[in-house]
């Protein structure tokens, strides 16, 4: 058992994450593509944990903190695309073109 | 169990209380204002920890001296996390004031929104102590995760809606790249510490994969206060928030980024300046030149101070550019960009005080709107005019020492990074001028819209909170203008953590 193999795992997916995150378009799925990325970087801190031997073990304590943040911030989202959906009936991000930056 | 400075966490502490306490108010009476009260008293109540801190050694009850490290390094409080602290609660403070009448006119919820101000306020605070990337990036998301559901705060209208998704992606987003680069630099460091990772990086700073995760983290901060290339979502986020929200993710959401930016470069990685500098230096120089030029062409006063933020961030990240990509001693540029973002948080507080005075009465922000203000309106115009030339960095007001304290830090760094950065910078607060001017200008000059009621306009008062904050951010900016002294200390601390340190 090498770490390359776990690092691999993560690395691929946190890039499916990020392509999902670019192309897709609807709310709920970049949502979904958002958490996968999550997944990969608490796969790599587990792995990296394990692999120092860290004493301290910070790196399955931030794995938990992240779990924590990303259950907030999907709760955060799902208000705001309800609210959307509200509002005008689809939750598509490529609609909302109301301002330009 | 060890034995746990409570005097050194009493601010995050009063702030907690203050959240549930604003939450809980706001569940048991009809009367709202009781929770803007509940929330104004308990941030009041943050700053006297804040400056029992700052003034320990004076103080007869104060045993304890010097910088206290609690949760072994995580959680500093020093002169820099204090000055930081005090700033976030001040703009705090002057945001409940901007929103109180705001929110009256126009029907929103209210003790939730208060509740979330408290909120972010106090994930600034601790992100201003944060000395590791665990309670770094909790802290950073306690002030994002406020900020989404803040700008989506008019349910009803698309746009603010629209603002709330694209601000809500754009932060996860970031999230996400920097978690990432945080895992990796956690994976060749060992270790989660600021001060620890800067003792290891040396020995693994020619490893890719540690670049990379440098790389990672500096892009998802570079997101979180809006550099050039990552600030598209800036001025949509800007325009579509109800305003006084606006001038909390313009000083308090973006300098907490920018307080994420400081200790990540200067505490994690001052080793490593030759990864991150010139990277850094490019993104100073595109974040003041588009942020200026595109600034130009704005017609929507909020706009236009959105874009100008960018731009003044461009000069926050200056300093830093010059000095590490030349691999100078980095103790004066974070002195001077802590002093830009002290005078910075009062000036464009001020500004959007003002904004909101106008824009409310006229009911538009668009600029063309706001010809001939000081005819039927001089207080207020003359008060746009100290907050426009001040960010445009005139004297003798505040704006002219930040920026002089930004050419100081560049041009002091002695290489040929630090003089072009220093041209690039003079050359953008001369388009700065333009835009600043031009508001001014339109104030002072332009004739008035037609169809405008002068006779409705004259006569309406000032509301007191909002007139109290302009006051008080006016005083700050003339202040701190004419006697710049009081901020240059505020940023000489830098020194002595570096000594701490051991650079």
């Amino acid at each position: 058992m090498t770490i390359i193999q776990f690092l691999l795992v993560g690395a691929a997916l946190f890039s499916f994450g990020l392509y999902g995150v670019i192309t897709r378009r609807n709310a709920v799925l970049v949502l979904a593509s958002v958490e996968l990325m999550l997944a990969a970087v608490n796969i790599n801190l587990v792995t990296f944990d394990v692999v120092l031997q860290d004493a301290l073990h910070a790196g399955q304590m931030f794995s938990l903190f992240i779990i924590a943040l990303a259950a907030a911030e999907v709760g955060i989202g799902i208000a705001i695309v309800l609210m959307i959906f509200r509002n005008r009936q689809s939750a598509d991000v490529d609609e909302l073109d109301l301002m330009k930056g | 169990m060890p034995s746990l400075d409570y005097h050194a966490l009493l601010p995050a502490i009063i702030l907690a209380v203050t959240v549930i306490a604003t939450l809980v108010v706001d569940l048991v009476t009809t009367r709202k204002s009781l929770a803007a009260i509940t929330a104004m008293v308990g941030m009041f109540a943050a700053l006297v920890p804040v400056l029992t801190l700052a003034f320990c050694d004076s103080l007869e009850f104060c045993t304890s001296t010097g910088d206290r490290m609690l949760f072994g390094g995580s959680y500093v409080v020093d002169g820099y996390a204090l000055v930081l602290q005090g700033i976030f609660i001040f703009a705090g403070f002057t945001t409940l004031l901007l929103s109180i009448g705001y929110l009256e006119t126009d029907r929103y919820y209210e003790g939730e929104y208060y509740f979330l101000i408290v909120s972010a306020v106090l994930g600034a605070v601790v992100m201003a102590s944060s000395r590791d990337f665990i309670s770094m990036i909790v802290a950073l998301e306690v002030v994002s995760g406020s900020g989404f559901l803040l700008a989506g705060w008019r349910k009803g209208d698309p746009k603010s809606n629209e603002a709330s998704l694209k601000f809500f992606i754009i932060g996860v987003l970031a999230l996400a790249l920097m978690l990432f680069g945080v895992s990796l630099v956690y994976g060749l460091t060992g270790t989660q510490v600021f001060s620890e990772i800067a003792a290891a990086a040396s020995g693994v700073s020619d490893v890719p994969l540690f670049a990379l995760g440098v790389i990672f983290i500096l892009l998802g901060l570079g997101f979180k206060v809006s550099a050039v290339p990552f600030h598209f979502w800036t001025p949509d986020v800007y325009e579509g928030s109800p305003v006084p929200v606006t001038a909390w993710l313009s000083v308090g959401s973006q300098g907490a980024g920018f307080v994420g930016l400081l200790s990540v470069c200067y505490l994690a990685f001052p080793t490593v300046t030759d990864v991150w500098g010139p990277v850094m230096w490019v993104v100073a120089a595109l974040s003041m030149t588009v942020g200026n030029v595109v600034a130009i062409k704005q017609t929507n006063v909020i706009r236009l101070l959105g874009f100008s933020s960018i731009a003044q961030g461009g000069f926050m990240l200056a300093p830093f550019g010059a000095a590490a990509a030349s691999g100078a001693d980095l103790g004066q540029a974070f002195g001077a960009t802590v002093t830009y973002m002290v005078i910075y948080a009062a000036m464009n507080l001020g500004a959007f005080a003002v904004a909101i005075v106008i824009g409310s009465r006229l009911g538009s922000y668009e600029l063309e709107d706001w010809g001939g203000l000081y005819r039927y309106a001089p207080g207020i115009a003359l008060t746009l005019a100290v907050f426009f030339m001040s960010l445009a960095g005139i004297p003798p007001l505040g704006g002219w020492f930040a920026k002089f304290a930004v050419f100081t830090a560049t041009i002091g760094v002695g290489s040929w990074w630090g003089y072009s950065i220093a041209i690039v910078a003079s050359i953008n607060a001369v388009i700065a001028f333009v835009y600043y001017a031009k508001v001014v200008k339109s104030a002072f000059f332009d004739p008035m819209p037609e169809g405008l009621d002068v006779g409705s306009l004259e006569g309406s008062a000032l509301p007191s909170p909002i007139g109290f904050a302009i006051g008080v951010t006016t005083a700050a900016v003339l202040v701190m203008g004419v006697f710049p002294g009081l901020v240059a200390n505020l940023g000489s601390f830098s020194s002595e953590i570096f000594a701490a340190i051991g650079l």
